[in-house]
């Protein structure tokens, strides 16, 4: 059974090429003005722009983008507990996930916090799990790891962006908790094999982690976000 | 200390003379593949964060890197130390050591820098572990701690990189893999992959100070704990605390021939 429990109310109506479309260029810089067009131009969605995110400028607006991506994780896990496939887990597995989902809750509840104490955090998104089995190991650990994976490599592309050293080491604090965690779920989701935890897909050959930029990661992102977010403000 | 002399030798030279070279000469030193091509960007030369310059903390970079690969390196050659799956893991772990030692070498002597030389270790921590090369569960217990060393050692000194993107996020790229080593080994162990309050779960007294402030749960001035219904225990498991250098020393220092 699919999508038993996953936010799926927004998404009857709109198509996900367009969405992601759009979130491809948001993420790619261009101004505001711009996407406001770009959106217009959506005819089969005239409220996309009215919940665009603008995630900001400076670290505030790295912080957010953070935000962003731990909210996504989060709502994931806190998805996973409620299906069959965590019901029916093993011991190691339960606690695993159980683990992760507070992490990533943690992450969420501090950068708001944090966030909101010297400005603005963007609102909660909107997220569409529709493609994720939650009743199913190999879907639930599938999207795991890449929302890990992609969480790591975001943090690594991230961290030039930052002015402030202080913000640039709570970054660090988190980055290292999210690549335990994508070693973890890369051992579960391979059966156990020895070297999927750090292999070629993830380490190259200098034995340097991903890195990516925020376009890139929201273009990824942009899969199971629906709100439209607006990375033209972060530092380049 | 010794290994505290061998950093030290590099205030010898002239540093910020020698960063000036870094963007002109590491393309043609670079024998690897491309991120060394775009490794260094002039920028400024002087660390933010301390005293120390960029070719400084490449260089204790480099000497927990030669820690870590002599130890795997000697580890695989240990026969029956390591077999099947464990030895599988560990062989990829040493590779990826390796190779960040060969990364962190081109990187400084292509800036016209000089690689601190590889100290002489003695891993048995001068007789506190003696079955260190011939019984695997004490190989795999040390092995987490420099793990989990590594990984407070480069947070440590992500902002004394502030001054050159390109190098903070290559070392941003081996701060993660490093994290990756150490959760893959300490659930091989039957530990938590993340470290729960400041446990020490290698059964090793002398590793305490490897985890020594990981129970911390305030972040940016604010008590975590109070913003969030998430347990403590948890929210100590979802930040890895940094360590200072001379923190990173005084462990790394156990395992040095005085």
């Amino acid at each position: 059974m699919k999508t038993p429990h996953a936010n799926s109310r927004v998404v009857a109506d709109r198509s996900p090429h367009s969405r992601r479309n759009f979130l491809r260029k948001s993420g790619m810089g261009i101004a505001a003005a711009s996407l406001f067009l770009a959106g217009c131009a959506d005819d089969d969605d005239p409220i996309m722009m009215d919940n665009t995110v603008n995630l900001g400028s400076g670290d505030l607006g790295v912080l957010n983008y953070a935000f962003a991506l731990e909210q996504l994780e989060a709502a994931f896990y806190a998805t996973v507990l409620q299906g069959g496939y965590f019901s029916g887990a093993n011991a190691d597995e339960q606690q695993v996930m159980r683990d992760l989902a507070d992490h990533e809750r943690a992450h969420v509840d501090f950068l708001f916090a944090a966030i909101s104490s010297v400005g603005s955090a963007i609102p909660a998104l909107e997220v569409d799990f529709s493609s994720i089995d939650f009743d199913s190991r190999d879907s639930v650990l599938g999207t795991a790891q890449a929302f890990e994976d992609l969480g790591v490599s975001a943090y690594n592309g991230a961290g030039r962006l930052i002015s402030d050293p202080n913000h640039l080491v709570v970054a660090g604090k988190i980055v290292s908790v999210e690549a335990r965690h994508a070693a973890a779920i890369r051992t579960l989701n391979s059966g156990g094999n020895p070297t999927a935890f750090a292999n070629s897909e993830v380490v190259d050959s200098n034995g340097l982690d991903l890195s990516r930029t925020p376009a890139q990661v929201l273009a990824i992102a942009g899969n199971y976000v629906v709100t439209p977010i607006d990375a033209s403000g972060l530092p380049q | 200390m010794k290994l505290t002399n061998i950093i030290e030798q590099t205030d010898a030279i002239d540093r910020r003379a020698a960063f000036g070279q870094l963007g002109r000469t590491l393309g043609k030193a670079a024998t690897v593949a491309m991120p060394l091509a775009a490794f260094f960007t002039p920028g400024r030369a002087r660390a933010q964060a301390s005293g120390d310059t960029i070719i400084d903390v490449l260089n204790f970079a480099l000497t927990l890197e030669y820690l870590e690969a002599e130890y795997y390196a000697m580890g695989l050659d240990s026969n029956g130390l390591l077999t099947g799956d464990m030895r599988e893991t560990v062989a990829l772990i040493g590779a990826h050591e390796n190779a960040h030692v060969e990364f962190l070498r081109t990187a400084i002597s292509g800036s016209g820098g000089t690689p601190v030389e590889k100290p002489t270790f003695d891993f048995t921590a001068g007789g506190t572990f003696p079955n260190i090369f011939s019984d695997a569960p004490t190989f795999m217990a040390v092995a987490q701690a420099f793990e989990d060393t590594g990984v407070r050692a480069y947070k440590g000194q992500a902002g004394n990189l502030m001054g050159n993107g390109d190098v903070l996020t290559a070392a941003l790229q081996i701060h993660s893999v490093e994290a990756r080593h150490a959760s893959m080994i300490r659930r091989m162990r039957d530990s938590k992959g993340w470290i729960t309050n400041a446990m020490n779960t290698t059964g090793a007294d002398a590793a305490n100070a490897v985890y020594a402030g990981e129970d911390q749960v305030s972040q940016l001035g604010l008590d975590v704990t109070t913003v969030s219904q998430v347990a403590r225990a948890q929210i100590t498991e979802a930040f890895d605390e940094p360590l200072e250098k001379q923190a990173v020393l005084d462990i790394a220092s156990l395992f040095i021939e005085a």
